[in-house]
This record gives C-alpha cells, structure tokens and sequence, in this order.
C-alpha cells in the first residue's frame, strides 16, 4: 500500500486575485484563507458547522469553510468579505445597509452574514421576512437578535436601485 | 431608533450626543478589516491544546506524557503536578471556609468539572498539537459526581473541595423590613415551594484566544487577548505567578462579544504565560466551540425554595421570604460575587419592603459560572415576575393591574429600596401602558378567547426589569468584609497630537457597544469638531492607555463611568485649549468658543487659531507659549461616581448608581398537541436615561431580547447525574437563530438619571426580561387550561406540553393560606 498524500499543491482564484500553495491535507478551507492567505475577515466560530462565521462563497455556492478542505477547493474560485467593497475601497451597497442599519455590533458574525446575503439576494432579490430569515439561519449572531440583521436585508430586497 | 419608537421626557439635545450618527467601528468590521484575538501572529509562535477532564468527577491516579512529548512538532507539555510547583492557588473572593477551596490553572489531583483542563500541550502547529494530545495517558478514578444545588448541601454529598469541609462556598442571610409583622398583617399568604433558573449561557460567537509573550529583559508579560476586565485578572494572576501585576501586560482590540464570558479567562491565561516563559516562544491559544462551552464560562443557576408572600386581598404584596440556593459550578472564581450583586435590584420594580433571603452558593461538578449577560440580578427578578404573576394566578387577580399596584411610582422617584439602593429616576407604568400598546393588547385578549377550542391557545406576559448599572464595589464586603474595594470609576485621556488631531483614550474593552462612537460624540460636542475628526484608540491596553482597576466594560456603565470620563477630561481639555488661544490672541479664556477645529474669540469669528496652531506651540514650538501658561494639551480624567462604603452587618448601601427600566410585553401561541410555543408578538420599552445615540442603545435592547428569547425556549446546559454534559456544542446547545426571535418592537422614554454625569444609564445587559415575558405568558396559557404553575425559566415544547396536561390532582407547588377567618 502506498503512503496516502499527506499534502497537496492547490490554485484557487480568491477575491479575483489567484493564489498557488502546498497545503497539508487536513487543512479546512478557513485556516486556509485565514492563515495562509492572511484574509483573517472570514472567521470561525464553533467546530460543527453550526455558526456560519466562517461562511464564504465558492464557485458562486454558500459555502461554510469550516466544513470543506482547502484542497477541495482546488481550481475553484473563492469571494470572501475583503472582495466585497467597491474597487475603489467604497462600500457595496450589502456593507452600507449593515452599517446605516445598525445591523452589526462586534462584527464577529458580520462577513459571514453579509456573504449569506448575497448569496440571498442573488438568488431571490425580493424576498419576503420569511425568505430572508430561512436565508440566514446559518449564520448566529449573539450580538443583534437578528432584528436589525433582517432590517437591512429589506431595505436592500426593496430597493430596485441596488446592484450587489 | 426604528419607527415604534416613542421618545418623551426627551432632554435637550446637544449637536452630536443624542444622535444615531454612523458607527465608527463599522467601516473596518464590514471589510473584514477588525483585528480579533485569534487574527493576531507573532513571529516564531507555537501552539497551544488543551487536553480536558472527560469527568465530571475524579481523582487523577497517573499522567503520562512521555510519548506526547516525543510526537512530532511538540515542544512541552504541562501538568498539574508541575503547575502545583509553579502557581500559588488563585485568590479566592470569599472568605474561609469557602475561601478554602484551591483552584489552579490545570486540576491538581482530582478533577471536578468535565472540560476542566488537565494537560496542556505546545507544538509547532495547532494540529500537532492536538494530535499529540492522543497520546497523553492519564488514569482516573471516577468519583461520584453531584450535579444539582441542592444536591450539594446533603450530609451525603460528595465533597468537590476537601478543605472546605462542605460544598458551600458562601452564606448569607438577607433580612430588610419584618417578614413576620408582613406576615400577620396580611389577608394570605401565598407559598411556592419550588422555582427554578436554568443554566444557560450568552456563548459569544468569538470564543476566547490569546496570544502570549514572555519578555525576559523586562519580566513582561503581553497578552494579546479578549479579556473584557483584564486588572481584573491582573489581580488574581500577578500573586498566582508570584509577579507584581505590572508585569501582565494586556492588550485588547476588537472583541467578538463577551456578554460578561470573557472576564474570568485568567485561568487560561496563566497556562499560556507559564508555557510562553517555559518555551520561550509566543504561544497562541484559541479554544473551539466546544471547549468554550465545557470550559468557559455558564451563567448561574439557582433554585429557590420555600417562598412565602404575605398578601393582601387587592393584590397589595407586603413581602417575600424564600431560600435562593445558587450553584456556581466547581471553581467560585468571579463568584461569591454574585450572592450579593442580587441584591442590587432586591424588590425589583415594586414596592413591598419586606424581604427575608436566606442566600447560599454551593459548588457543583459543573463548568464554573461567570457573569453573564443580566448576571445575578436576572435570576431574582425572574422569581419576582414570577410570585407576581402566581399571586395573580391564585388570587385571580389581573396580571396587567397586579404590577400596576405593586410598581414603584414614578413620584416616588428617587427611591430608597429596603437595603438602600436608590433608584434614580423612571416611570414604570408608563412604559408598561406602552407596551401593552404595542402589542395590541386589547386586540389580543380577545383573540385569546376567540382561539379557545381550536388546538390553539394564546398567552400574553409582561416581564418588568431593572439593569442596574455601575456597581459599588464596596458591596463586595458584604460577602467578604477584608476585601478592600469599593466605589467605581473609568479614567480618560483626552489630547491634542502634535498636528492637532484629536486623540482619546479609555480603559474599557468594548464587545459592540460602539465605544469609539459615543465617545467622540461626547468630545465632538465639548471640543466643536465632528466626530470623524475624533480618533478613539479602542481597547485596554495597559502600557499605552490609562486605566483604573475598574476598568473593562461590563456591569452597565460605559454610559456612565466610562462617558463620565470622557467628557471630565474633554472639558479639562477644553479649559487648557482656552487659555492658550486667549494667550495667544490676548484675550479671556471665557470669550474663546470652539468651533470647527479651531479657537476663536467669541463675535469675532475670523480672530482664531486652529487646532494644529494650538498643538504647534506645546510640542514644537514652545518658546512661543504665552507668559505665566503652564499647558499640556494632554488631560487626564478620573470619574468617580458618589459612592459610600456600604453598611456591612445590615447589608445596606447603594450598591449600583443608575436603574435603566426594560418593561417587555408578550403574545405567544402554544399548539396544545405538542406544546410549541411561537412567539407572535414582542415589544420592548426602555429608560436608560439620557440616550447618547439611540440606534446602538435600541441594538443592545434587541441583543439582550435574542439572547433572552433563546435562554427561554431553546438554549440549556444540561448534565447528566455523573457530571456529563450533554450540550457542549452548537449541535446539542441549540442558540437561538433569526428563525426563532421575532421583529421586536422598541420604544423608549427617557427619565434622566439625576446621578450620572451626563443623565445617562448604564445599559444593555438588560435584566432577563424575555424570561420574565415569555414565562409570564405561559403562566397566562395555563391559566386557561391545566392551572399548572410555570416554575421553570426554561420552557422547551416539552416542558409546556407536560404542563398543559398536569392532572388537577397533581401537586402543583402552590397553596395559598387564609390568615383571617
Ligand atoms: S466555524 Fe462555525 S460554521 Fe464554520
Ligand atoms: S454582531 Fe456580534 S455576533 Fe453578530
């Protein structure tokens, strides 16, 4: 029997910029952009996949990177919350409602929300309180009691104006 | 705030104070730009793992770490036996016996919690050493485990702490006014035997991490940490260590909430500064969700016996007597604070003067507790909503009219409570009418009865609370009169930089409260600059900062003690800036008024100097400086709130400055098949004073709610009778998600306190109202149905759905007395 791999040389394209590194096998997606990468916005927050902190998106899926090896992500194409401000540094329109809403307070729970409302609004961009709350009922957020969360996700699913 | 909100009383505004003007925290935070515990690296660090008690009870026979510390990538290890040798037991708070007990940093011998930490493994990366920690032989033998409070004080319990010679940490007996004479003047007395407070615990989605450096030219030691009260731990790591406390460095910046969690981390701490200075490498320790919630910190759970509460026939309650049995887990640690910090809201909202609390805390084979969002005071005023809404029960009296007859009124503002806290100012009917208007309530008793019969039943409860905020420390004497501590206070500097800019300092640790936000607001107002020209140098940091033993942020009171700070030094500031501008435009400092950065003599708008002008002559030019100044531009701020030390043997004193009111109002639906509870309607009015910026004041209404709605229907920390826990993680820990907490209603008055110096309130622990609320409704669900008593905080469908068929025959737990023929 031959030794199993124990590491892995992975390209993976992160926030448009392409990145090429050996990683151990064993290695989750989030220490990966974390460590590796140094993109420490994405965080983590529990080890069973419950609290969504660590939730980006991968080749355009909500992904919670705890829950996923780096090496499955070879040749994929990873957004986290550093790619989500305008080029020029400004904020996107996601960004700007979670602050004008106060729908932050640590900003622990916060990329990973804001990534699982993309990926929300993406794919249904009126959706009703309903909609919203099943849309991010992956993500805890121990400081907000959602209400101002789900606010600034209305705000944005009613405003025709707003490209993500 | 959002648009339910009914702002009266309102106090005059200022141009920035007062106002939701965008956080300054939040551009960072939505670029995934904060920097946490766990993003910080040192160059050369190593990891750490902790290997953990799986026993609630044990003796440890035999650790063998010999082939962990052959594995690959380790660097040491650490035991007991070597920690024994190294740390002196940490200080406890109470007094002998209780003051017996032993606590290190890992278990010594025995231990006596599941997820007590036994080894301590660094390595190269956190895997290896995780994975060496699979080759740590150790031999236990397991012990009887005793899991409940009263349990504990059997003859038969198993003993956790040998030298102690029981499992009481502390007792007390509380004893204001004559129960007895309440007693007899009563028309009846109601008597519950039994009421409950679950453990559960705020678990912020930041666990707690460190990084940990050992400088051997200086002593020093830095943690890079999330502490949220860190000369807190100073205090009980500088002798553990047998260093003086300047030597423990901490620095603290963004923190992913804490909620109260993150204050007694010291014990983690020391395990990584003696490894730091053992290795010599910065260590980096981050716990995972599970060791966070086997090993953090829970909230406590106390269980009340034998309440009696004399009564009149209108509802007048004349008193309470009962027995509070508080279990503090294995380790007192921050605790026996608790079993006064009660006693800061000992009536609750209402008016009776007659209280007899027979107060023990015991140790368990649990996790330690620690504060929690609501911490101690929560507990007893859950048991007050309670006996008010049984009394009603029994009585069949109107829960709405019950607390109306009870409240304290607002005319008899400021009151004297029975062992002399004064609440400051509110109006407790008021905010209960509006609540009751925001959920319609009129609308719903009618529909309550209108859904009789149909599989469904509607349930309306009231929860009133206090958030008694800026402690007096000198209560701490009341469970241990050696203790030298009293009053409060945070320190501030406020200065210009050498070009003019605005620069702040505070002590505290903010976790989302938007400390540099209201801070800058304040200055802005006294310095005439906008807020985004304040810079606000967040985070405690006790070789950069200043800070006072008090200093961190929990308890309520950045509002008070930590703005109070702010705004003295900002004003000291102000007084400086206008000497030097009268000196330099020969003027009088009364005539210079500050306005856009620069001082200008009052009418004569284009005779001013700008800020970096000031700034130029104190740092680089200061040869220049008027004659006769003595400038620094550089002020410093101590607030000290108007405290006395409190009155030891009758256990009397004001114990906290400030009493923000939260009177929350519910309607939940329960499906009588199976005991579902939905919330359908929630409504939360607040006084906290004078509100420096509404919106992040609403925020924390709306997280104490969340956290409040899950402790009561979804979220437990359960043990088994050996001490296992059965939700140590986000699968069995079941945290409340957007799914179960519904739009909540805000609106808020605002009764200035007449204490503070700025009309604020501490808040945002808010008092556990939720618990209170939702109880209260489901006391209103079986008042239709079973009679059954709701005697539990925590009420999963289960629990209802056994309520809801609890046979008339059943003990209910309840039995009113007629005193008169
Ligand atoms: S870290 Fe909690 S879900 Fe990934
Ligand atoms: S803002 Fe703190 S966890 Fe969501």
């Amino acid at each position: 029997m031959s030794e199993p791999v124990k590491s892995q040389t992975i390209r993976v394209v992160v926030n448009g910029r392409e990145y090429t590194r050996t990683v151990e096998a064993r290695t989750l997606l989030v220490r990966f952009i974390r460590e590796e990468l140094n993109l420490t916005g994405t965080h983590f927050g529990c080890d069973t996949g419950h609290c969504g902190s660590c939730t980006v998106i991968v080749n355009g899926r909500l992904i919670k990177s705890c829950m996923m090896l780096a090496i499955q992500a070879d040749g994929m194409s990873i957004e986290t919350v550093e790619g989500l401000a305008n080029p020029d540094g400004s904020l996107s329109p996601i960004q700007d409602a979670f602050s004008a809403h106060h729908a932050l307070q640590c900003g622990f729970c916060t990329p990973g929300m804001m990534l699982a409302t993309k990926y929300l609004l993406e794919h249904n961009p009126h959706p009703t309180e309903e909609e919203i709350r099943r849309g991010i009922k992956g993500n805890l957020c121990r400081c907000t009691g959602y209400v101002n969360i789900v606010k600034a996700i209305q705000s944005l699913a009613n405003n025709e104006e707003v490209t993500l | 705030m959002s648009g339910t909100t009914v702002t009266t009383q309102q106090t005059a505004r200022t141009q920035w104070s007062g106002q939701s003007i965008p956080r300054k925290e939040d551009e960072r935070l939505v670029k995934g730009q904060g920097r946490f515990a766990d993003d910080i690296r040192r160059h050369n660090e190593a990891y750490v793992y902790l290997l953990r008690s799986p026993y609630g009870h044990a003796r440890i026979r035999r650790v063998d770490v010999r082939a962990a510390q052959e594995a690959p990538g380790v660097i040491m290890t650490l035991t007991g036996d070597e920690v024994r040798e190294i740390q002196k037991p940490f200080m406890e708070i109470a007094p002998p016996p209780g003051g017996y007990i032993e606590d290190y940093c890992l278990a010594v011998d025995k231990v006596r919690f599941m997820g007590e930490p036994v080894v301590a493994i660094l390595a190269e990366t956190a895997e290896q050493a995780r994975d060496a920690a699979d080759l740590v032989d150790i031999e236990y033998e397991p012990l009887d485990a005793v899991v409940t409070g009263e349990d504990a004080l059997k003859d038969t319990a198993p003993l956790l702490h040998g030298k102690v010679g029981s499992n009481v940490v502390w007792h007390g007996l509380y004893d204001w006014g004559s129960v007895e004479e309440a007693k007899r003047q009563a028309d009846k007395i109601v008597k519950i035997d039994r009421l409950h407070f679950h453990r559960f615990t705020s678990t912020p989605i930041e666990c707690n991490a460190a990084v940990v450096e050992y400088y051997p030219g200086s002593g020093e030691y830095t943690f890079w940490c999330n502490n949220t009260m860190p000369q807190f731990a100073a205090m009980f790591m500088g002798p553990a260590l047998g260093i003086p406390t300047d030597r423990l460095h901490f620095v603290t910046q963004d923190i992913g909430g804490s909620f109260g969690n993150k204050i007694t981390t010291y014990v983690y701490l020391t395990i990584c500064a003696i490894l730091a200075k053992k290795s010599g490498r910065p260590v980096h320790w981050t716990e995972y969700r599970t060791d966070h919630i086997l090993g953090g910190s829970h909230g406590n759970e106390r269980t009340f016996l034998d309440i009696e509460v004399p009564v009149l026939n209108d509802g007048t309650i004349l008193g309470l007597s009962a027995r509070a049995i508080d279990d503090c887990g294995a380790y007192p640690r921050y605790e026996p604070l608790g079993s006064v910090i009660w006693s800061q809201v000992v009536p609750g909202v209402y008016r009776f003067r007659n209280v007899r609390i027979d107060y023990t805390q015991v140790v368990t084979n649990k996790c330690p507790v620690g504060p929690n969002r609501g911490y101690s005071r929560l507990q007893h005023m859950w048991m007050l909503e309670r006996v008010i809404d049984i009394v009603a029960h029994e009585l069949n009296l109107d829960p709405v009219e019950i607390r109306k007859k009870n409240y304290i009124k607002p005319d008899e503002m400021p009151y004297e409570t029975p062992n002399g806290c004064v609440y400051d100012s509110g109006d407790y009917p008021r905010c209960l009418d509006m609540a009751l208007k925001l959920i319609n309530y009129d609308y719903w008793r009618q529909r309550q009865a209108e859904v009789r019969g149909t599989g469904k039943l509607i349930g309306i409860g009231i929860g009133s609370t206090l958030d008694s905020g800026t402690n007096n420390f000198g209560q701490a004497r009341i469970i241990n009169p050696e203790l030298p501590f009293s009053g409060n206070g945070e320190v501030a500097n406020v200065k210009l930089d050498l070009y003019g800019e605005v620069v702040v300092t505070i002590g505290t640790t903010p976790q989302g409260q938007g400390h540099e936000t209201t801070a800058a607001q304040v200055v802005s107002d006294i310095l005439g600059v906008s807020p985004d020209r304040v810079r606000v140098l967040i985070g405690h940091d006790n070789a950069r900062n200043v800070y006072t033993g008090f200093s961190g942020t929990y308890a309520s009171q950045f509002a008070v003690t930590g703005l109070g700070a702010v705004q003295g030094a900002a004003q000291k500031l102000k007084r400086e800036i206008q000497q030097l501008a009268a000196g330099m435009m020969g003027s009088d400092p009364e005539e210079i008024e500050l306005v856009d950065g620069t001082a200008r003599v009052v009418g004569r708008p284009d005779t001013a100097i700008p800020f970096i002008g000031l700034a130029n002559v104190v740092f680089a030019n200061n040869a220049t400086m008027p004659e006769g100044l003595d400038v620094s531009l550089n002020c410093t701020y101590t607030y000290r709130p108007p405290f006395k030390v409190p009155d030891v043997e009758r256990k009397f004193g004001n114990l906290t400055l400030t009493y923000a009111t939260q009177i929350h109002a519910c309607v939940v639906e329960v499906d009588e098949a199976t005991g579902e509870t939905k919330i359908l309607d929630y409504a939360a009015v607040d006084d906290s004073g004078r509100l420096i910026h509404p919106q992040i004041v609403e925020g924390q209404v709306h997280g104490a709610a969340g956290l409040g709605i899950g402790a009561a229907l979804y979220e437990t920390l359960e043990y088994d009778a050996e001490g296992q826990m059965l939700t140590p993680n986000f699968y069995a820990y079941k945290a409340v998600t957007a799914l179960d907490v519904p739009m909540i209603k805000t609106a808020a008055i605002e009764s200035p306190s007449p204490f503070s110096p700025n009309g604020a309130k501490g808040m945002g622990e808010g008092g556990g109202a939720p618990l209170h609320a939702i109880c209260s409704a489901l006391q209103d669900v079986m008042r239709q149905t079973s009679r059954a008593i709701v005697h539990d905080s925590f009420n999963p469908s289960e629990r209802v759905y056994r309520l809801l068929r609890q046979q008339p025959s059943a003990r209910r737990g309840v039995e009113v007395i007629s005193n008169r023929s």
